[in-house]
């Protein structure tokens, strides 16, 4: 017997039971596609965080107070007793290091910001003008901070886009003053909108000098240090250098964390790509299921079709020969299952993605080639049984009308 | 060359052993023209399917062309049943969803014959059983004696050397039955050796040698 002569029998025998057939291409065609939707589901939250960080800047390492566990990169699990806080000594002092190109220190508070008869409830951020080239700010109007020492608590502000139209409306913001908190600062610079990046939103935010950040909010401490390396290839030694210095300043105690941003990537990388793998898992094995209900159809078939089956027999089939018809019968039914899934799944992501724009949601490609090697092993395996019992028929009772 | 030797037939109905056939000696030459005759449930068609692999015999030897088929695996068994064997049934049993030129295709498609050969051989075929007209039909949309000849047509496009027909003309009328005996006789004048089992005395009585059957035993073996 010939691949193609098969192929072509099985197909008949398949047009010939057409409700049965699209019972089992539409079993199989549901589990596709909620492989492919759901893996392009997680890839697209994959996708999501890498691109936030990407908007960070390339060479940055982030100083934390807090030693963690090796290899580690949250900000939980201390080691030993309670560590020093950072200062804006400490943020100075990393210029230095040959290996780091800028600096910029980071305090956060939130505080009451008034003009006029308007007020709004704010995320202050206390930094330099390094701030500005570290994050890839760009400016509306105006200018960023001053360059200088950054010991100056000069009462000047930059504000983000949203905090300009709920305070200023139509007005011009440049120049204006406005209170923060109980203190008067003049507004230099509007930021041009950027939208969300590491957890706040950049648009809602209004920038002030480090040092009248915590002059402010009456602290002397920093929440981080964002570090840019010379270059690429620079953040190790980059990141070597920063924990050398602090060291150093910190009565030889190794008590800040320094990350890259690599590393926290991988680590989001990671654990997205284990619920992508999980998601999609837990698809396939929906998918495969669905097998049962292969098997039940496939014998149903075996049973309907016996005296097709003595026929062939008769004729001089071989038992290897029907059951090779039968699986090549499986395996055409999951091919248009797997088909009609992926079409329907593809659709499923395109739509999420036109839905959603943030979220790149492409199925990876292992995904897709997992679900449609699952539907076509599901279709064998489960075939396996009915194919032998049809090519163990025999073939004079098969044929006998009683 | 059909040499059967002692063939016991035992089916369980229930856990009750009805004997079908007991003790069959048969020799049946090459180019022999054989009918077989006998009362309903005498085991004629339970003799003829052993004689065709469909079924096993429970005891005995059974030679075909001096090889021992019944020691023979299911692979070697389907190529005996494929190139040396044509049946013939009385209810046809051709396959509802294939033309009639694909239902006689089939022993060929199963042997793995280039589908332009199978076309010319099945064509040939139809033509001179006078089915050319047919050949795209389905099954449902032909008479009981075009069908038949489709079905014969099958059983003899490997041009096996042993043709059977179990009641070929039991569910024709008399007019079609004839056309189905005449092609049938027209086989074995070219060679074939047939055997044609029968209620139908006139049938019978045209082959050059008539067996009768009663309970299970092969009672008469006439000549001539
Ligand atoms: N599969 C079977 N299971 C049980 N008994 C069977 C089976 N096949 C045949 N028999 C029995 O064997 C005996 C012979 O049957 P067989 O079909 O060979 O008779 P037959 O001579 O062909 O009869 P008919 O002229 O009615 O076709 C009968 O008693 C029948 O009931
Ligand atoms: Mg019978």
């Amino acid at each position: 017997m010939r691949w193609h002569d098969a192929t072509r029998f099985a197909w008949g025998g398949l047009r010939g039971f057409r409700s049965r057939a699209l019972l089992m291409v539409l079993s199989m065609a549901i589990g596709v596609g909620a492989v492919v939707v759901l893996t392009a589901l997680g890839e697209g939250a994959r996708g999501y965080v890498v691109n936030q960080f990407s908007a960070l800047g390339t060479n940055l390492l982030i100083v934390f107070p807090g030693r963690t566990e090796t290899g580690g990169t949250g900000t939980g699990m201390l080691v030993g007793q309670t560590p020093r806080d950072l200062t804006l000594e400490d943020a100075l002092a990393l210029t230095r290091a040959p290996g780091i190109a800028a600096v910029a220190p980071l305090t956060i508070g939130t505080a009451l910001m008034t003009y006029g008869g308007r007020s709004r409830e704010t995320i202050v951020l206390g930094t330099s003008w390094h701030w500005k080239d570290i994050r890839g700010v760009e400016m509306q109007s105006g200018s960023f901070l001053p360059a200088g020492d950054a010991r100056a608590a000069t009462p000047v502000c930059v504000i983000g886009r949203t905090v300009r139209d709920e305070l200023f409306g139509s007005e011009v913001a440049v120049g204006r003053q406005v209170r923060i908190g109980d203190r008067r600062y003049r507004v230099i610079g509007v930021m041009t909108p950027h939208g969300e990046s590491l957890g706040f939103n950049m648009d809602e935010v209004v920038i002030v000098p480090v040092a009248a950040a915590q002059a402010l909010f009456d602290i002397s401490t920093l929440l981080r240090i964002l570090v840019e390396a010379r270059s690429r290839s620079d953040i190790p030694r980059a990141k070597a250098q920063a924990e050398a210095i602090l060291q150093e300043r910190h009565d030889g105690e190794r008590d800040v964390t320094v990350v890259t941003q690599d590393a926290v990537l991988e680590t989001f990388d990671r654990i997205l790509r284990a619920l992508t793998l999980a998601v999609g898992g837990i698809a396939g094995i929906s998918l495969a299921v669905s097998g049962i209900l292969v098997m039940n159809v496939m014998l149903i078939a075996v049973s309907q079709r016996r005296q097709e089956i003595g026929l062939l027999k008769a004729v001089g089939a071989t038992r290897a020969q029907i059951r090779v018809l039968f699986l090549i019968e499986a395996l055409l039914l999951a091919m248009l299952g797997a088909a009609a899934g992926l079409a329907l799944g593809l659709a499923g992501s395109a739509l999420i993605r036109r839905l959603y724009p943030a979220l790149p949601a492409y199925a990876p490609s292992w995904a897709i080639a997992a679900a449609l090697l699952t539907a076509a092993l599901t279709a064998i395996v489960f075939t396996l049984l009915p194919a032998r019992r049809a090519a163990r028929l025999d073939p004079v009772l098969a044929l006998s009308r009683r | 060359m059909i040499s059967l030797l002692g063939i016991e037939r035992v089916f369980l109905v229930g856990d009750q052993p009805v004997r079908a056939l007991r003790g069959i000696d048969l020799e049946i030459g090459a180019g022999e023209y054989v009918s077989l005759m006998g009362p309903s449930g005498s085991g004629k068609s339970t003799l003829l399917n052993i004689v065709g692999l469909l079924d096993r015999a429970s005891a005995g030897s059974y030679r075909l062309d001096g090889l021992d088929v019944t020691a023979l695996s299911d692979e070697q068994q389907a190529r005996v049943r494929r190139e040396k064997i044509g049946f013939v049934f009385q209810f046809f049993h051709l396959i509802a969803r294939l033309s009639a030129q694909h239902n006689v295709e089939l022993p060929m498609l199963l042997a793995g014959i280039p589908a332009a050969e199978r076309t010319r051989r099945s064509d040939d075929l139809l033509r001179r059983y006078g089915l050319a007209e047919r050949a795209h039909h389905k099954p449902e949309q032909l008479s009981g004696g075009q069908r038949q000849r489709v079905a014969i047509a099958r059983a003899t496009v490997m041009r096996p050397p042993v043709l059977l027909a179990d009641e070929p003309t039991g569910n024709l009328d008399r007019a079609s039955g004839q056309e189905v005996v005449r092609i049938l006789e027209d086989l074995h004048g070219a060679g074939t050796t047939l055997i044609v089992v029968t209620h139908d005395p006139d049938l019978g009585a045209r082959a050059p040698r008539r067996l009768r059957m009663v309970d299970g035993r092969i009672e008469q073996d006439l000549r001539g």
